[in-house]
């Protein structure tokens, strides 16, 4: 998936996360922002890193505020700002890319 | 058939899908079904992302027994067919089709849960359906609606749309909507399917709401849609069956039992004439005391 243009999924409500996504010329860069960024600051860029493989995206800028998400969250965030950020709002692969 | 058509279902809670906090640990309330809103709750700019919040719930959190029902947008938007198969990709329970008018409407959705089945090899027929009646044609229409698809396990009227449709409003007393709860109870009857009343909208007045509640029980519906965690106590408390009922129903089911063996149709129990018209009352009541936790 390439990201074209800049797309935002999310709130900074209690057990949300904000996700930002724009291009980036090469590689993936993650800025992460976290309430509980001393507990679960590497486990939530794991998970960040991990939905950006399953939806092949290579070349990325990603800024996440996280107010306490859970995975489950985390992911549903990226997909959504991820699939805004190529303009695709129908024949999502759910079960594939996206699970 | 799919064995959950009958469930029980006295509580049906909406949780706004748009709302991760909300939808993570609704379990814990414990009511009978949840129902995930893609609809009305969602602003229709998170139409998307409450989708991608919707499947990961479904596949990742355990909501413990409780049936997961999603109700998607109106067949009239954009947005229902990927609703449909995010439903079906996630596993949901149940999908609650919005602003019901004619059997062709829960056909159409039939159609489209089938093949989203095939798609991401779901059991065929796992997706149960049930209408929201929105209006008064949904309303005249109740029966056609009700026998449109074996998958569908029931209508629930949905007074907002309703009552806007019939030009009026919701009130306390709930007589503008008696109409169609008669209609639509009569209706789901004829077919074999469960009905269940609108939602109580004043969080303030609970006594107000366990009178509604009591009049939606007496008037024969199955359970209630319900918005906010604080009512369910109350629903289930109302379709406990009480001691004196689940006695007597007992009482029913061995007599029925015992006198169809020796050929007898009506008899006495408790001072009342008893045939086999009681029966089934007799053994709902019972699975619904058992489901309480009062009866095994």
């Amino acid at each position: 998936m390439e990201i074209k243009r800049s797309a935002i999924a999310g709130t900074l409500e209690s057990s949300d996360a904000q996700v930002l996504i724009e291009p980036a010329a090469e590689g993936v860069e993650i800025d992460l922002v976290s309430s509980v960024m001393n507990q679960y600051g590497r486990q939530i860029r794991q998970v960040v890193l991990e939905t950006l493989e399953r939806l092949d995206i290579k070349n990325v800028h990603v800024s996440v505020t996280d107010k306490g998400a859970l995975d489950c969250t985390l992911k549903a965030r990226v997909e959504a700002a991820a699939f805004r950020a190529v303009d695709q709002m129908n024949d999502i692969p759910w079960g594939g890319a996206v699970r | 058939m799919n064995e959950n058509k009958k469930r029980l279902r006295r509580s049906m809670m909406f949780m706004n899908c748009q709302r991760p906090g909300l939808i993570k640990d609704a379990y814990i309330y414990r009511p009978d079904s949840i129902m995930f809103d893609l609809e009305d709750a969602v602003s229709i700019n998170q139409k998307d992302a409450a989708r991608y919040s919707l499947y990961h719930t479904l596949r990742e959190v355990d909501y413990q027994g409780i049936e997961r029902v999603v109700r998607i947008n109106g067949l009239d938007t954009e947005f229902w067919k990927e609703d449909v198969r995010v439903c079906v990709a996630g596993g949901a329970d149940a999908i609650r089709i919005a602003k019901t008018e004619r059997a062709d409407d829960v056909r159409q959705v039939e159609a489209a849960v089938e093949a989203a089945e095939k798609e991401f090899n779901r059991p065929a027929g796992s997706t149960l359906l049930m209408a929201a009646i929105e209006s008064a044609r949904g309303v005249m229409n109740a029966l056609e609606i009700c026998e449109a698809s074996d998958r569908l396990f029931g209508i629930a009227l949905s007074g907002g749309d309703y009552t806007k449709d019939l030009q009026t409003t919701m009130s306390k007393s709930g007589i503008e909507m008696m109409g169609a709860r008669h209609l639509l109870i009569i209706a789901a009857r004829a077919a074999g399917v469960q009905c269940f009343d609108t939602v109580y909208l004043d969080l303030d007045d609970m006594d107000g709401f366990r009178r509604e509640v009591e009049m939606d029980k007496q008037l024969g519906f199955d359970g209630k849609s319900i918005i906010n965690p604080r009512q369910i106590e109350i629903v289930h408390q109302v379709y406990t069956p009480t001691e004196r009922e689940i006695i007597f129903a007992e009482k029913v089911v061995h007599e029925i039992e015992d006198k169809r063996s020796k050929g007898i149709g009506v008899f006495v129990v408790d001072g009342r004439m008893i045939d086999i018209a009681f029966y089934d009352g007799a053994i709902k009541t019972l699975a619904m005391a058992r489901a309480a936790g009062v009866y095994e």
